[in-house]
């Protein structure tokens, strides 16, 4: 049966055994060549040669990128997309036992929209409702298969943390301090929200501590009952042993700075802190946690949390030596986040690939992916994007955009079969009015 | 009104009393469903069991004899996922309260009808048991006095596999022979079907504000998760206990466990092809027997690969999508809509072109000329009338493991039968009576127009065995 399913997979993604060369490209991307005309050759959905002199590979397919741009996959370090059935399971404030694994929906118009702006990768968060919320993944846009061929394999999985307003709000519709007492939801102060985040850690350090004991019985040849399995503490167990990353929502430097002591003491690390507004007040003290800063160019004040903040964050947080990338944290944003990376240029003066980093190989970095994407390097995934022109120009246009090698968004095809679309549509549209009863005769009471 | 209804309750007890009287329909085309259609034939009926059948049958010197000139007998209809006979909403209880699981306190049960319970606190977690009452039995809830019964019987439906259908694990489904009047006890065929699991809150409330765990699908999906990590704990914690005692803590009682543990199947909720794939994927995951229901786009090639491959048995809802009512006209729905619209019908024939073993349920749909209705959908659609009545009789009675007992007619099954002048499902059909354990209903003309809420076609029972 298990074959049978493999195989049914197989048939649904497209034939990458075909080798794919693009030629005369200008290529963008992080590495020792920096930009560059040349060709990429793509193998079995693998990046095989990258170069000005590279052999073309007899029978391949070949597609002339003369005038236009290539550069390596958008990657979107924080995003909601692609989730069924609500991103925040508000009710408590540690849902560590969710995961947004379970409710991926692959047939979320947004994630072909994102493949249209250039974005392959994308890393799924629960929403920031509790201090400690549900389990994430990163998806590959691979638009078309089914929930689990989404799921880029070999990332590792994260759990969601949010520090200020929305963790010590959530759940509370008249306020913390005013609410019922039956309904209220602790926390409703800062404090709170630190208290509730040490308190999740000792229950979870006594949790390892009761399996530790149970796996050192068992490695002995002895046979105790296990200790009962509890879905809110694993992921947290995982958090201690290093093997999920925390992705942490905050905006405050204080809070900042709060959630690195939680760390220390817990012995734990924070992976990202997302949004980060206030990121560039304490890069110094990020940098030498060895967190990443997930940021927004130039989206702020929505609310008092997020008022205090610069155009400047991504650049100051890149210069003092965080590993910086911008996000969308919006279906709609998603789809430019090359003109995000671009607004880096102007206010901070990064150069053009430091800009383009900041949407490639940086957040593959901050999602453990960079030894598979994030740059057109050779042996890494072949995630590549065609722009018509500079990809940091709010006038281009994504062309084309392969995962794994596979092309899964080609604006041709797209456009010229709108048509045919619209011709279904009108004939089902047809189809319906024809079998409507006749406006006469029905008539309001 | 009420003296009557007693009146006629009583009134039928007697007409159950006369069991071992036999009955006899000659000379009527019988569709056996099990084998071929005897063109003209005859079935016995004895103690509420076929005695007989086949075209030339010695017809007992006591039994009453009806013409079956002109006349079609069918086995009766079997609903397959159903609340026909079940308490309304508001009789439930026991939906918001904790579910009795560790250190939770358990108020009201859901046997406390009506019970407007004061709201319980919010759930705080899977520990809270919340929207679960795993241990009820549909059994033992019945309402004989829901007039669905009557109404269902009124369209040919002598069988329905109901389910409570409120909460996580909303409780146990029971198989039930549609009788009026009976004590609820001798309606009942199977008392439990297995475990109903939705993952939507009890009542609809919920939401990520006060409501309490879980808001989210996500959190309905862990919460399930869990309990089956629970369920394997305690049965292990349990077992450990029973074996040696001395020097151990007593595990503690979680009836939430219980119900779910003595379920020997589950019911998931999958509409989409993205749910099919993702419920099977956690049925697999909780090692747990499956059934899944609604199968909207069933008629998806995804759908009908994933279902293939788990060698998946479904239940079709005949509520077919359809254009909101009163919808400005102007309006325009999104092509994907009007997709599953044009295609939902589909599912059925789909699904048997492609040897996915399914049945049809009602979901919600009572009154006896909308059943018809929808059922003819499916048929419009591609189904052969002859799959259209397997998945309305065999069908369900081989996917809840009693095709011994029900779902064709065959010599020494239930005497649950359904006898029409014009093939059954048509709009011009009329039917002549309907068989239950078999005793005798005839159904009142339909009231002019089908009333909402299934009051409009009530069956009288006519005194059952003629003396």
């Amino acid at each position: 049966m298990k074959h049978a399913f493999l195989a049914g997979l197989i048939a649904l993604v497209p034939l990458s055994a075909e080798v794919t060369v693009i030629q005369n490209a200008t290529i963008m991307s992080e590495g020792a060549k920096g930009t560059f005309k040349g060709t990429i050759v793509v193998e079995n959905g693998k990046i095989t040669a990258v170069g000005d002199n590279v052999m073309v590979p007899a029978g391949a397919t070949v597609i002339d990128a003369a005038g236009q741009y290539v550069i390596p996959g958008i990657i979107d370090c924080h995003s909601h997309i692609a989730v069924d059935g609500g991103v925040n399971e508000g009710s408590v404030s540690v849902s560590s036992m969710v995961n947004i694994r379970d409710v991926i929906n692959p047939e979320d118009i947004a994630i072909y929209r994102a493949l249209a702006g250039g974005v392959t990768s994308a890393n799924i968060l629960h929403g920031s409702a509790n201090a400690i919320g549900g389990q994430t993944l990163v998806l590959k846009m691979r638009w078309g298969q089914d929930a689990e061929g989404m799921i880029f394999q070999g990332a590792t999985p994260g759990i969601k943390f949010a520090l200020g307003e929305n963790p010590k709000r959530a759940g509370n519709p008249q306020g913390g301090r005013g609410a019922a007492a039956t309904n209220a939801r602790y926390p409703a102060t800062r404090m709170g929200v630190e208290d509730v985040i040490r308190e999740a850690f000792n229950e979870a350090k006594q949790y390892k501590a009761e399996w530790d004991a149970y796996d050192a019985q068992v490695a002995k040849g002895e046979h105790p009952l296990p200790p009962r399995k509890d879905l809110k503490l694993e992921p947290l167990k995982e958090v201690l042993e290093g093997k999920r990353f925390v992705h942490a929502h905050c905006y405050r430097s204080d809070e900042i700075l709060m959630l690195i002591r939680v760390a220390d003491d817990y012995g734990f690390k924070i992976k990202t802190f997302q949004h980060v507004l206030e990121g560039y007040m304490v890069a110094k003290e990020i940098a030498a946690h060895g967190a990443g800063g997930s940021t927004f160019s130039d989206w702020w004040a929505y609310k008092m949390e997020a008022i205090d903040a610069i155009p400047y964050n991504a650049a100051v947080m890149t210069k003092k030596g965080v590993v910086s990338s911008l996000n969308s944290d919006d279906a709609e944003l998603m789809r430019r986040l090359n003109t995000e990376a671009a607004k880096a240029m102007k206010y901070g003066g990064l150069t053009r690939e430091e800009a383009l980093a900041l949407v490639t190989i940086n957040p593959a970095k901050q999602l453990g992916v960079d030894n598979k994407v994030g740059s057109i390097e050779v042996g890494k995934d072949a995630d590549i994007v065609i722009y018509d022109k500079d990809p940091l120009s709010n006038y281009a246009k994504v062309q084309k955009v392969w995962i794994d090698g596979n092309k899964y968004f080609d604006r041709d095809s797209d456009v010229s079969g709108r048509p045919l679309k619209e011709l279904e549509k009108k004939k089902l549209t047809d189809k319906e009015k024809a079998a409507m009863p006749a406006p006469n005769g029905r008539r309001p009471q | 009104m009420r003296n009557l209804l007693s009146a006629l309750l009583v009134f039928c007890g007697c007409a159950a009393a006369a069991d071992n009287v036999a009955i006899a329909i000659r000379n009527a085309k019988i569709v056996t469903v099990s084998g071929s259609v005897i063109n003209k034939g005859t079935v016995v009926v004895r103690n509420g069991l076929i005695q007989d059948v086949g075209e030339s049958v010695t017809i007992p010197g006591d039994a009453v004899v009806i013409d079956g000139e002109g006349l079609t007998v069918y086995p009766g209809l079997v609903d397959a996922l159903s609340t026909w006979g079940m308490p309304g909403p508001a009789a439930t209880g026991g939906t918001a309260a904790r579910g009795g699981g560790r250190g939770a306190a358990a108020p009201g049960t859901t046997q406390t009808p009506a019970a407007a319970a004061p709201a319980a606190p919010p759930a705080r977690g899977p520990e809270d048991r919340p929207s679960t009452t795993s241990w009820i039995k549909a059994a033992d809830e019945i309402q004989t006095s829901d007039k669905r019964i009557e109404s269902a019987r009124s369209a040919g439906f002598t069988t329905a596999a109901v389910w409570p259908t409120r909460g996580f694990f909303a409780g146990q489904g029971s198989l039930i022979d549609l009788l009026t009047g009976e004590k609820a006890g001798e309606m009942v065929l199977v008392p439990s079907l297995g475990q109903y699991i939705s993952l939507t809150r009890a009542g609809g409330g919920g939401g990520g504000m006060g409501g309490g765990f879980p808001s989210a699908l996500m959190g309905a999906i862990a919460y399930v998760r869990q309990i089956y990590l629970d369920a394997d704990h305690y049965q292990m914690v349990k077992a450990a206990y029973e074996k040696n005692p001395r020097g151990m803590q007593r595990p503690e009682y979680d009836r939430a466990l219980e119900g779910v543990i003595e379920s020997k199947r589950i019911l998931l909720p999958a509409n989409r092809w993205v749910e099919i794939d993702r419920m099977i994927h956690f049925a697999a995951e909780l090692k747990q027997p499956a059934i899944y229901y609604g199968l909207r786009e069933g008629f998806e090639d995804r759908s009908v690969k994933y279902l293939k491959d788990a060698n998946a048995t479904v239940l079709v809802s005949l509520k077919w999508p359809e254009k909101a009512r009163d919808q400005d006209p102007e309006a325009e729905d999104p092509y994907r809509q009007m997709v599953l619209r044009e295609k939902a019908p589909t599912t059925p024939a789909v699904l048997k072109k492609n040897g996915i073993k399914f049945a049809l349920y009602s979901d919600g749909i009572d009154a006896p000329r909308d059943l018809q209705r929808a059922i003819k959908k499916a048929i419009d659609n591609g189904l052969s009338r002859e799959d259209a009545l397997r998945a309305l009789t065999l069908s369900p009675a081989e996917i809840y493991g009693v095709q011994d007992r029900l779902g064709s007619i065959e010599k020494g099954k239930i005497a649950n039968l359904v006898v029409t002048k014009g093939e059954i499902f048509d709009d011009r059909t009329k039917i002549e009576f309907v068989l239950v354990d078999g005793n005798k209903y005839i159904p009142a003309p339909e009231a002019a127009p089908a009333g909402r809420g299934g009051g409009g076609a009530a069956t009288t029972p006519n005194s059952g065995v003629k003396k």
